[in-house]
């Protein structure tokens, strides 16, 4: 009994043997090259550092608003009332001006941008496209601030004075075009940000419509079509990177924050009208957090960054998917962006 | 130098397609040559200034297949889109001399070139289908062109059009499927069947079979011949068994030269030169 069970390796010592002959350039590289492996750990670590930023970040806020989240609970999001003197905080107000501020700066920029795209690449002269070309990128790379310095002593009285009355005149029995004109306000800071991601939207859809195959256009164009419906061929074929490049637009319009901060008027209120003053998440974090006394103050605070990454994140995923579905059934041409 | 043969008279090249009249008013017609469709005249292409076609003329008759052959860069694509002005598209490109269809100069001022591509259609080296479904496809130039009055006949022209292109049985229970689902030969009848949908006057066909395997070339060969008793017909290919199999004549270029035109089975046993015997051969290209 002794011999037979002899030749049979104990679990034990198939054990060791297993570990032994586990080594880290073989579990990283097939081939086990010294090089190989370590540029793979490299990258596997660069890739995890990005996942584990993400982490800490969402844990870090988590905990630093945990005094707001167990005094309001989901009565945060929903509260109207943002009253810092009698603690009383509600995110409702910064969450609807947040997204519809961007929705107005979509609203305009989309078309905008699809237009100024479809001038470069299927349109202008070679002479002309590049140095246009280059004016939009040149618009991507100011800073904010200055933008929101220049929506202030341009932007703000030029509504004032002459868009605003117009649109109240014309549009008056809505009651978007309601109320008084300040100039600051929701529509205001809608049309800089509008003015802001227009460079962003219009660079990613131009490269999207250049790579889309020539062919394309010649099948369009050899079927007798008109200059107008190639451009829908090329459009419908850049659908998906155009999505793309609408979501960096968004993912931009949520998130900004000085210029939004200078021309919204910073009130926390819900309005229907654009003419009225309103807020933004990173306005009223950028505002209010040096002077935030009070662990629930902070709290809030922190809080309301938290669903401002939230919402970021909701957005990105929503837009992802519709993104999918779409194209889903025609996939395989123009995948650019 | 060989070029001066463009001038050999080509279009008394007979074509056996119109038999010869029996009726009383015989002296009336006595065209014994189908008309000349497409009718080029000293042609002269330029990309900037490289000049890359050198006084062209031809004549192609009405119905018929025209096979264009010729090493690469010999200028017979480039040719080929100037019949419906596709280099249009391409910056810095000029033309020189007349492109004659139906007698009228295409490249005349005011030539309503968008009617023009519609009337001369055109299929491609590789098949670009529109990333739409199969339907769509064949539907497009209908709808742009408004070419069916009601739903009903547009259904019937998209499945007419691709049963003239072979491919309904193929395709009719997944009409709503996307083209690019479809295998390379069935996407390149698809767009053939796309182009006939309009039906034009003039098929022009870069290499349409260049890109695919032995089976799916011989159907899109037999379909040529099968077309050819309703369109003209003009295929660039470099296959020379191809243009063989499927042309009435060939014309063969070389560097940006019309060295000789004639009947295909004239090309293919006794050239007229002895550079068109080198390259048939396999000599050079």
């Amino acid at each position: 009994m002794v011999d037979s069970q002899a030749n049979i390796p104990s679990p034990a010592s198939a054990y060791g043997a297993a570990a032994r002959a586990w080594n880290w350039r073989r579990a990283l590289s097939p081939t086990g090259d010294r090089g190989d492996a370590v540029f793979r750990a490299l990258l596997l670590m660069s890739a995890l550092l990005l996942v584990l930023i993400v982490v800490a970040m969402i844990v870090a806020m988590w905990r630093n608003s945990l005094a707001s989240i167990n005094e309001f609970g989901f009565g945060f999001l929903t509260s109207l009332t943002w009253n810092p003197v009698r603690n009383q905080f509600g995110a409702l107000p910064f969450i609807y001006g947040t997204i519809i501020s961007s929705l107005i700066a979509l609203l305009i920029s989309v078309p905008l941008s699809l237009g100024i795209a479809v001038f470069l690449v299927e349109q202008a002269p070679r002479r002309a496209a590049r140095p246009i070309t280059f004016l939009v990128e040149l618009l991507a790379a100011i800073p904010s601030v200055v933008y929101g310095l220049w929506g202030i002593f341009v932007l703000a009285p030029a509504l004032r004075e002459y868009v605003f009355p117009s649109l109240a005149r014309t549009f008056g029995w809505l009651p978007l075009f309601q109320g008084t004109m300040t100039g600051l306000g929701m529509l205001t800071a809608g049309i800089i940000l509008a003015i802001m991601i227009t460079p962003i939207i219009s660079a990613v859809v131009r490269d999207v419509l250049a790579a889309v195959p020539m062919s394309q256009r010649e099948a369009a164009l050899a079927l007798g079509a008109t200059k107008w419906e190639t451009t829908r061929v090329v459009l419908a074929n850049g659908a998906p990177g155009i999505a793309g490049a609408i979501i960096l637009g968004l993912g931009r319009a949520i998130g900004e924050t000085m210029a939004v901060t200078m021309l919204i008027g910073n009130r926390p209120e819900i309005s229907a009208s654009l003419f009225e003053p309103s807020y933004t998440i990173a306005a009223v974090l950028a505002n209010e957090f040096r002077e935030a006394t009070g662990e629930l103050y902070t709290s809030s605070l922190v809080q309301l960054g938290l669903i401002l990454f939230l919402v970021t994140f909701l957005v990105n995923g929503l837009a992802r998917l519709l993104v999918w579905s779409v194209t889903r059934g025609t996939s395989g041409t123009a995948r650019a962006a | 130098m060989p070029a001066m043969s463009t001038s050999t008279p080509i279009t008394a090249a007979p074509t056996p397609a119109v038999p010869e009249p029996r009726s009383n008013n015989e002296r009336q017609t006595v065209q014994r040559v189908a008309p000349t469709k497409i009718s080029v005249q000293n042609e002269n292409f330029f990309y900037g200034r490289t000049q890359a076609l050198y006084d062209i003329s031809l004549n192609i008759p009405e119905r018929i297949v025209m096979a264009f052959i010729g090493p690469s860069g010999c200028g017979k694509s480039t040719f080929l889109r100037t019949l419906n002005r596709m280099n249009d598209i391409i910056p810095g490109t000029r033309v020189e001399g007349q492109v004659l269809i139906d007698e009228r100069n295409i490249y005349a001022p005011g030539t309503d070139v968008v009617d023009l591509r519609r009337r001369v259609g055109m299929v491609f080296q590789k098949s670009n289908p529109f990333p739409k479904s199969i339907y769509d496809n064949v539907a497009y130039g209908l709808r742009i062109n408004r070419l069916a009055a009601n739903r009903s006949e547009l259904n019937e022209r998209v499945e007419q059009a691709l049963k003239d292109a072979v491919l309904w049985s193929e395709v009719k229970d997944r009409l709503k499927q996307s083209a690019l689902g479809l295998s390379g030969g069935q996407q390149q009848r698809l767009c053939i069947a796309r182009a006939l949908a309009v039906r034009p006057e003039v098929l022009l066909m870069d290499e349409p079979a260049s890109a695919l395997d032995p089976i799916a070339t011989q159907k899109i060969e037999e379909l040529i011949v099968e077309l050819k008793k309703q369109y003209t017909i003009v295929i660039v290919t470099h296959n020379m068994q191809q243009a063989a199999r499927v042309s009435d004549q060939t014309a063969f270029f070389w560097l940006g030269k019309l060295i000789e035109i004639n009947p295909t089975e004239r090309m293919f046993t006794n050239p007229n030169e002895k550079l068109t015997e080198d390259y048939i051969t396999g000599r050079f290209g």
